[in-house]
């Protein structure tokens, strides 16, 4: 039988366990692709931040190039109260899109398949939005639930709602990169065992499927890296420019 | 009946693969939270270093470069710019120079042919006078001559005459005769010799 589609999700330990009290924090395989993404986006932008020509290289315009667009999305999306965060949402993007590109990667393991990682990544945002939130505007933040121009009758109705949607953030962000990922990822195994059980006979159109799948996947990749940020921005936004 | 068949089908068959799934890796193994702890704890690190390496070290940098270009590049421009303006303001003063030694020629050149001109007709002028001089003294000349001629010319036909005479016939004849006959003649017929 061809192999389950879901074990490439699987984590293993590379090498000796690692415990801290009873906690195992053993280095696995998707620590390892955590460490190369990580490395990967050091390596690429110190190479492209060491020199500065005024006619800049490849590698310098990739990072250049980058940066501006990560600042322009901020810009565009929070206004220029958040550029005290734009390291923090380049790191941000980088480690995600990084992560989900080195996913594509046939035999790598995609971190961002793994709802614990991107919901870790989701909290630690809805936290310290809602830290920033608190700490701009008091207890007035908690305006954001109270949208103006609402009926007296529907207001409680539309707090109730507000406070959900807003709690239920973190969950919808991570869950949104992880079942994209984890999706993409197992229909592509899928169909690349269509292809070895369908043999070379009837192998052909699982195989183009297969080929059209990873393009798609790559989009995706980028596409979901980018959604992430850009919904990082948004609620940024929410907590620094309370208008409602 | 087919109803219940058909709904017991389907819900044996979901029981089935979940069987398969959990016989085989146990579900999703995003739901094992066998390593949730090590993958929070290499995440926090691994992007804790991320973040704290791109901020401190390798965004700055790239900031710095960009604003670098930036100003490079305005400041080149700025360069640009005032060497244009220089550039203007010599090829005005050039233009201005040419055509200054433009006017300048064209008055030496005026002025040199009025002073040509009138060397020319001071020169003109004495020739005139001395042309006039000549061509007076020459016209004195020959109304002197014309007016001598006819006495000379008398002398010479009575000496002429006298000798004629002498070598005809031998004989000395007064000379006042001839002259008083020649005379009569030129008084008759130089009118139609001598004009005037």
């Amino acid at each position: 039988m061809a192999a389950n589609p879901m074990t490439q999700f699987e984590v293993y330990r590379i090498g000796p366990e690692i415990k801290v009290g009873a906690l195992d924090i053993s280095f696995t395989n998707a620590s390892l692709f955590m460490v190369i993404s990580s490395l990967a986006i050091l390596f690429v932008f110190n190479l492209g931040s060491k020199k500065n020509s005024l006619l800049p290289s490849k590698i310098q315009l990739l990072a250049e190039l980058s940066y501006t667009f990560v600042s322009k999305m901020i810009n565009d999306t929070a206004g220029t109260k958040a550029k005290p965060y734009f390291s923090f949402i380049f790191s941000l993007f980088m480690f995600v899109l990084f992560c989900n590109m080195f996913g594509m990667i046939p035999y790598t393991f995609t971190v961002t398949s793994h709802i614990i990682v991107t919901f870790m990544l989701a909290s630690f945002i809805f936290i310290g939005v809602t830290i920033i939130g608190f700490i701009k505007h008091g207890l007035g933040y908690l305006k954001l639930f109270v949208p103006s121009g609402v009926p007296a009758i529907l207001l409680p109705l539309i707090v109730i709602i507000e406070i959900i949607s807003y709690l239920s953030r973190p969950i919808s962000l991570s869950v949104r990169l992880f079942a994209n990922m984890m999706a993409g990822h197992t229909m592509m195994k899928v169909f690349g065992g269509f292809v070895i059980s369908l043999g070379i006979v009837g192998g052909w159109l699982p195989l183009s499927f297969s080929v059209a799948l990873t393009g798609l996947e790559i989009l995706v990749a980028f596409l979901q890296a980018y959604v992430f940020a850009i919904l990082t921005c948004i609620y940024l936004n929410d907590a620094l420019n309370l208008h409602h | 009946m087919i109803n219940k068949i058909l709904f017991q089908l389907v819900f044996f068959n979901f029981l089935l693969i979940g069987k398969v799934f959990s016989a085989e890796s146990g579900g999703m193994p995003q739901l094992n939270p066998e390593y949730w702890i090590s993958q929070i704890f290499w995440l926090t690190i691994t992007f804790g270093v991320l973040y704290v390496v791109l901020s401190r070290l390798i965004l700055p940098k790239i900031s710095s470069n960009l604003e670098l270009r930036k100003s490079q590049i305005s400041d080149n421009i700025e360069a640009a710019d005032s060497q244009r303006k220089k550039s203007e303001s010599k090829l005005k003063e050039y233009d201005d120079i040419i055509s200054k030694s433009k006017m300048e020629a064209k008055e030496i050149f005026i002025q040199a042919r009025e002073k040509t001109l009138k060397e020319i007709n001071l020169k003109r002028d004495a020739l005139d006078k001395q042309i006039d001089e000549e061509i007076k003294r020459a016209e004195d000349e020959i109304n002197q001559l014309k007016k001598d001629s006819p006495t000379k010319i008398n002398k010479i036909a009575i000496d002429t005459c006298s000798e004629i005479i002498q070598k005809l016939i031998g004989a000395n004849i007064n000379n006042s005769s001839i002259s008083a006959i020649v005379e009569d003649l030129s008084k008759k017929k130089g009118e139609k010799y001598y004009g005037n």
